[in-house]
């Protein structure tokens, strides 16, 4: 696909110098990974989005620079690095696409996480490297078309047949599904208990086919899983978890991830804004001198710099091992919606040009949406911090 | 092979320039810093391939306060097997290339390495006081180096052409675009870095010799004027009046 000539011209912004408070690893991973996203990302991005086609070659560049499970142990195809090193990396990939960062948040913490945490040891040698190193691509099961943001109400199931289970059911909205060699899939045993399953891409019965049409998250291929009678051998069942805890303390890792990666994008666009509105003048001067326009910028750089507090202190808490899943919530819920109001506002400085794929901003604005959506929606994600701080569950 | 790499800090391209102390210092308030890419993707990486492809080390070296331990830290983690930061203030070449010399004679480097210049200040000096102090051969503006024994094969761009010469090491090395490909840090190599051993020796004392007396920072450009294309003799007349071009 044809190369964009434009110079990605994106700049960090850390108005309250929390730079200081990371260690030089962490600063050093931003550095590379921003590089990264200059040389391999920011020139095809637009292509790819406008095509609706997946970067399926950017995988194994994730991996050769270590954005798949970067906080997962070295031993297991893993970074060795901390929960701050890996919010980091997200922030950066999404700087350049929510989609791209997508395709590494699945793989690392929705796939080699869950293999990782509830694998067998045999498991974790037979698919974690191969995973970190790009070679396999994974997707993670957990949405149904009747069951989403109540994914506990799955009727996707497994019945005991000896040295194997028969699996029944559809997945759908499944990240790299179609490019898959492995599936994480959650399903229900026959007394009612969700189980995590490692399907793999050959299994008889097993189809994935893709989702057409998304308006958001272009450059990332969606699509269903589908079994039908699909024999998979118990040695391939997670013995590590049963109940929806498995799945639930996935999406807190990867949530985690996205209240980072919403900062990238937000990033993005105030950069693309603040550049904007220097160098654009109407009425004989920049725009950025007229109040309207520093009122905008004021107050995106304000929110992000909370949100920048916010997952910093989110990551010390993860680092000790003591970040909620209350806590993920209320940091995915306030970033992404933080990203998707800079988006807008961002979008407007540009005028017109901000309507087209000269400027990243309108990319981004659609990508979140779906990131406003996924993971738990950003109601759902309201309703947990609402049940956490009244002891009473709006859910049921 | 032993060599030396020798790298500083820059602020990032894309910083925004000002001076304080009246315009005798630079303000360095809000800017991002980053090794000086002369440094780190020429004469680092090209350091690092030769000693991947012949074996040998790395040693990386830096005058500055401890701020500058994350350029050595990224530098380890790019390949360097080490790294030493000569803990001073770096205020002027002769300074850096003093400190630096100091070190490297007690050692037995076969190749010193670094960038042609600094994208902030543009000096061009330490290369070649270096090759004084340490009584070595200096090439400059490198764009493509072979080593073979105690040879090394070095190209130049030079006006309409290149220039091929040869020298015996040890020899001082100043690298310009060409000479390697920038190598982005992975995860692993990150992490690896942390282990490697970065040593903080104190200067030796050596007089300055030049002292900055003040910066300026060049004229705003004017905006753009535009001219009714009918009015052919207001533009005749503007660029021979304001602009003086013709
Ligand atoms: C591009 C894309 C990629 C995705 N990737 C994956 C993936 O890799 N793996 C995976 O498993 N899933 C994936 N998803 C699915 C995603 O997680 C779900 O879409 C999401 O959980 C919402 O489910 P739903 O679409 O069924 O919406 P619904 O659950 O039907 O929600 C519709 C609306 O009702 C609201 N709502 C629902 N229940 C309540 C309630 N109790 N109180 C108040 N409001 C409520 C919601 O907030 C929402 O606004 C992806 C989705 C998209 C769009």
């Amino acid at each position: 696909m044809k190369k964009q000539v434009k110079e990605d011209r994106f700049q960090g912004h850390d108005y309250y110098n929390i730079d200081a408070l990371l260690h030089d690893d962490h600063k050093i991973a931003r550095d590379a990974v921003r590089s990264w996203v200059k040389q391999e990302v920011s020139p095809i991005i637009e292509a790819y989005s406008d095509k609706a086609e997946c970067p399926v070659h950017l995988f194994k560049g994730l991996a050769e620079i270590g954005a798949f499970g970067p906080s997962l142990p070295e031993k297991y195809g893993g970074g060795g690095m901390d929960e701050i090193a890996y919010g980091i990396i997200m922030q950066e990939l999404e700087r350049g696409d929510s989609g791209i960062r997508s395709m590494a948040s699945v793989q690392g913490s929705l796939v080699m996480y869950p293999i990782y945490k509830f694998g067998s040891e045999e498991q974790r040698m037979k698919y974690l490297p191969k995973l970190g190193s790009g070679e396999f691509i994974g997707c993670f099961g957990l949405t149904e078309p009747d069951h989403g943001s109540n994914p506990s109400g799955m009727v996707t199931n497994i019945k005991d047949d000896g040295d194997a289970y028969i699996l029944n059911g559809a997945k759908m909205w499944i990240t790299n599904s179609p490019v898959a060699d492995i599936a994480v899939v959650w399903a229900k045993d026959e007394s009612g208990v969700v189980r995590g399953l490692i399907v793999e891409k050959d299994m008889k019965g097993f189809s994935a086919p893709a989702i057409h049409g998304k308006w958001s998250l272009r450059a990332s291929i969606t699509g269903e899983l589908i079994f039908e009678d699909v024999r998979v051998p118990k040695s391939n069942v997670l013995p590590g978890v049963s109940g929806m805890k498995g799945p639930l303390s996935c999406l807190s890792k990867a949530r985690y991830g996205i209240a980072w990666g919403a900062i990238g994008a937000a990033m993005d666009c105030y950069d693309s804004a603040l550049r904007y509105s220097q160098e654009r003048s109407q009425f004989g001067r920049p725009i950025g001198q007229f109040q309207l326009t520093q009122k905008k910028l004021a107050e995106m750089i304000t929110e992000i710099t909370k949100a920048q507090l916010l997952v910093w202190r989110l990551g010390v808490l993860a680092n000790e091992g003591n970040a909620t899943p209350a806590q993920i919530s209320m940091a995915k819920r306030n970033n992404v919606a933080m990203a998707l109001d800079v988006a807008r506002e961002a979008r407007q400085i540009h005028g017109g040009m901000g309507i087209t794929n000269e400027y990243p901003v309108m990319r981004h604005m659609m990508n979140l949406e779906t990131v406003l959506t996924y993971e738990g929606t950003h109601d759902i994600h309201l309703l947990i911090t609402g049940m956490d701080v009244t002891g009473l569950n709006a859910f049921s | 092979m032993k060599i030396l790499v020798c790298v500083s800090k820059t602020p990032d391209t894309t910083a925004r320039i000002a001076f304080k102390d009246s315009n005798t210092v630079f303000d360095s308030n809000g800017v991002q810093f980053i090794m000086n890419p002369y440094d780190e993707w020429y004469a680092l990486v090209r350091a690092v391939e030769l000693v991947e492809a012949g074996g040998g080390s790395v040693t990386l070296i830096n005058v500055g306060r401890e701020d500058n331990d994350t350029i050595l830290r990224k530098g380890l983690a790019i390949g360097a097997d080490d790294a030493v930061r000569i803990d001073a203030e770096a205020d002027s070449a002769f300074f850096v290339a003093s400190q630096i010399a100091a070190y490297a004679k007690e050692q037995s480097f076969d190749l010193v390495l670094l960038g042609k210049e600094t994208i902030d200040y543009n000096g061009s000096e330490v290369g070649s006081m270096l090759a004084q102090l340490l009584d070595m051969p200096f090439v400059s503006h490198a764009s493509d180096m072979q080593v073979s024994g105690s040879e090394a094969t070095i190209s130049r761009e030079i006006e309409g052409g290149t220039e091929v010469l040869s020298a015996a090491l040890p020899l001082v090395v100043s690298a310009a675009k060409g000479l390697a490909e920038q190598r982005i840090p992975n995860m692993k190599g990150i992490m690896g870095a942390k282990r490697k051993p970065l040593a903080v020796i104190p200067p030796v004392a050596v007089a300055g010799r030049t002292q900055t007396v003040a910066f300026s920072v060049p004229e705003a450009k004017g905006a753009v004027r535009m001219i009714d294309p009918d009015n052919m003799e207001e533009l005749v007349r503007l660029l021979h009046e304001e602009s003086k071009v013709i």
